[in-house]
């Protein structure tokens, strides 16, 4: 039976938060040690938020944002690495949700280009100024 | 009748713009002389009937004539006239009118005042515009009609309300005039390579709207930065979101063209290079219109979503991008080099800004659409600051050394001993303010760095004016001085910012005072307010710096009803030194108020440098407008002194 109560709140939250639940206790507050604030803050804005569109879960009035939020600033109080959280998140919602791409076997690119755009502007420079006058 | 009197006019541009392009493309034949003559009237007929199109689109937003389809889904008769204005524009239909008006003003406008060019290279210029404007004008009267009519009128939806500002009234037109003023560059790239005339002359020509269209870019994203920093209600000012990469990415090709058009000008060197990031710049403009046009990203700014604009932008695209570039590989080899350089030249200094610059470009680039790429194989990645920040550093950062120092160097070549004194005065600069900040302040390794080469940037911005006669100084060395001054102030704020920025984030009750930074703030009182389209929440705050005298702050937490939103409208309380950034948030359970407050010092200098920038630019073009003006009435007082002699 108590899985069942569990099973329909955790079905029904997300439309009761909509409206007429008050907001996560962290979602407008912040942690009071400002070390522990400046980390999650760190994680925060590199996180995407999923119902808005194009924001980062640190810069965003939705509820789910704000969710997202007062979960990090209590997991980052309980000792939580950033990192952590952010592989936790990952695994929850998807890479989309971290602004911070990883090198996987679909992001490889990301990370290979920058390094040949940089030989690339290294041979152009290097070829362009090797023509003495 | 006024929504039908601009569609026909639209079809008589159109027209136009085909006649352009054929007479000439047929005068560019042997014989064809008489044909090329109709190309410069065309173009600006086709302009005046565009530009009257448009000004129809205005007259029916303005009268909230709901039978036309757009403004009804677009407008409200209740708004305030600016934002009806506005809203000509703040659509996918009439944005994409707007576009093809300016790019036909702007045909227009070399095709009156032009006359440097051989007539040739100018006739297949104005040719490759037509060829670019006919593709917008098929686009918007077979896709995007802007005039459609609606079968029966309904009550107008309204202007999204994010957009209903005065601010942003006129950023789409600013930015727009930016991204199409590079299809002028676009189009003499094109006649320059058609007819083979790759010429200092070309660059002088071309340079003046290179320099107009990038002013325009740099004022636009400046402004919509600062829109979305006080608008968005949480004081963040720049989200490498793929509407702001698409404003930014011309930007970048713009700022190196327009330095590497200036040695072909000066030197007669880089010639390729300049047709290249002629070709680069407008497309990396119609790439950012299919972006945010094609409804291909969700974002705060994308507000059209159908497919087959989508397909159809893709294909203008493709043609002409893949035309430019295909005709750029077949001629580039036969453009002889232009004139060598030395590695410590001028010319060498600007090698590196224009390579780095296309590197960032790259970057850009390819973290815009990567996301775009991976989502179409099922797979959706996102790729944000933490990426964008660190490896557009790797370039920019060297690149602003090379700043520093590139314009003590002479032309062709010169000796480092020459610029002895100048350089190690510029690293001692650099040297001191890394220890210094290094010491006194605990800050993260980019900031360091970032006010680091604010610092170098901004003693080495005017190092140029050294022994040189102020009063007989070019406007447009002035112009350099101002801009690059200009890069290390928004640099110091953009550092000083992500470095120093207090936050408070709370619930207070009425009477309360709260700490942030050098600021008290309180909440004095909450009260309701109601606007002509809007009704909202207003806390009243007491903020004292320093527990200096009391201003008041009324942020507001606005709800519109056409359509229906909320949105948070923040109160700035601006001092030389910062701003108090507060924002008002939803009641709590208990009876407080959410309020979030943030101390950001100089944080104003991103926009003035931006602006500071933007009015190096200005400089630069006044400057050299006004030297080809006295240059056309000297010649055109020759011309009649011979004329006169002639007759004698």
């Amino acid at each position: 039976m108590r899985w069942f109560v569990a099973l329909v709140l955790a079905v029904a939250a997300p439309a009761i938060a909509q409206d007429t639940m008050p907001p996560a206790p962290y979602a407008y507050q912040q942690l009071a040690n400002p070390q522990l604030e400046a980390k999650a803050e760190g994680l925060m804005g590199t996180l995407r938020c999923l119902t808005c569109q194009g924001q980062s879960i640190a810069d965003s009035d939705a509820s789910m944002a704000g969710d997202m939020r007062s979960e990090i600033r209590q997991r980052i109080a309980a000792g939580e690495s950033p990192e952590h959280i952010r592989q936790w998140l990952i695994g929850r919602y998807g890479e989309y949700i971290s602004y911070k791409p990883q090198v996987t076997r679909t992001t490889w690119p990301l990370f290979v280009v920058p390094v040949l755009l940089l030989l690339l502007a290294v041979l152009i420079a290097a070829r362009r100024l090797r023509r003495r006058a | 009748m006024i929504a039908e009197f601009g569609l026909a006019a639209l079809w008589l541009a159109a027209a136009l713009a085909a006649l352009q392009l054929i007479a000439a493309v047929l005068g560019q034949r042997k014989g064809g002389e008489t044909l090329a003559l109709l190309v410069r009237p065309a173009a600006v007929a086709q302009a005046l009937l565009c530009g009257l199109a448009f000004l129809m689109l205005l007259w029916v937003f303005a009268r909230t004539d709901l039978s036309v389809l757009l403004v009804a889904e677009n407008s409200n008769a209740q708004s305030p006239l600016i934002f009806k204005i506005a809203g000509a524009w703040g659509n996918h239909e009439g944005s994409m009118l707007l576009w093809v008006t300016i790019m036909a003003a702007a045909g227009g406008l070399i095709a009156l005042i032009e006359r440097r060019l051989p007539e040739r290279t100018m006739s297949a210029t104005l040719g490759a515009q037509a060829f670019v404007t006919f593709g917008f004008y098929t686009f918007i009267l077979f896709a995007s009609n802007p005039f459609n009519r609606l079968a029966s009128a309904p009550q107008g939806g309204g202007l999204n309300p994010l957009l209903q500002d005065p601010g942003l009234a006129f950023h789409p037109p600013t930015l727009y005039c930016g991204y199409v003023g590079l299809s002028i560059a676009f189009s003499f790239a094109v006649g320059a390579l058609l007819t083979r005339q790759v010429t200092p002359e070309f660059a002088r020509v071309m340079r003046p709207w290179i320099l107009g269209a990038w002013i325009f870019l740099t004022i636009g994203i400046t402004a919509g930065s600062y829109w979305s920093y006080y608008e968005l209600g949480w004081g963040g000012w720049w989200f490498w979101d793929p509407v702001e990469n698409a404003s930014l990415m011309p930007w970048l090709a713009a700022t190196a063209l327009f330095h590497s058009v200036s040695v072909l000008a000066s030197r007669d060197a880089l010639r390729t290079w300049t047709i290249m990031l002629g070709v680069v710049a407008f497309s990396m403009s119609m790439i950012g219109t299919f972006l945010v046009r094609s409804g291909i990203l969700t974002s705060v700014h994308a507000f059209a979503v159908d497919p087959t604009r989508g397909m159809f932008i893709l294909v203008l695209l493709a043609i002409n991008i893949g035309g430019a570039l295909a005709l750029f590989a077949v001629r580039a080899g036969t453009i002889a080099e232009g004139e060598r350089f030395s590695a410590l030249s001028r010319e060498g200094a600007l090698v590196i800004n224009n390579v780095t610059l296309s590197a960032v470009l790259g970057i850009v680039l390819l973290g815009t659409l990567y996301p775009l790429v991976t989502e179409a194989f099922g797979v959706r990645v996102s790729v944000g600051p933490p990426y964008f920040n660190p490896v557009s550093a790797i370039f920019v950062f060297p690149m602003l050394v090379v700043l520093a120092v590139g314009p003590l160097l002479r032309w062709r070549g010169d000796r480092l001993a020459r610029i002895k004194t100048p350089a190690i005065a510029v690293a001692a600069v650099g040297l001191a303010a890394l220890l210094a900040l290094w010491l006194i302040a605990g800050i993260a390794f980019l900031e360091l760095l970032g006010l680091t080469l604010a610092a170098v940037v901004a003693v080495a911005a005017f190092l140029p004016l050294r022994g040189r006669s102020l009063k007989r100084l070019p406007l447009p060395v002035w112009g350099m001085c101002v801009a690059h001054f200009g890069i290390a102030v928004a640099l110091f704020g953009m550092s000083v910012d992500s470095a120093f920025t207090v936050e408070t984030l709370t619930a207070a009750s009425v009477g309360q005072t709260i700490d942030v930074g050098p600021w008290k703030v309180r909440l004095d009182a909450v009260e309701p307010v109601a606007g002509p389209n809007w009704t909202a929440l207003s806390g009243r705050l007491s903020a004292s710096y320093h527990g200096g005298a009391e201003h008041e702050l009324t942020p507001m937490s606005r709800t519109f009803w056409a359509p229906p939103q909320t949105t948070s409208e923040s109160a700035l309380l601006t001092r030389w030194n910062g701003q108090l950034y507060t924002v008002i948030g939803e009641g709590t359970p208990d009876g407080r108020w959410q309020l979030r407050l943030w101390w950001k010092p100089f944080v104003t200098c991103i926009w003035l440098g931006g602006f500071l920038i933007a009015l190096g630019g200005f400089l630069a073009l006044v400057g050299r407008v006004s030297v080809d003006v006295r240059r056309r009435v000297a010649t055109r007082k020759i011309a009649a002194r011979r004329a006169e002699m002639a007759a004698v």
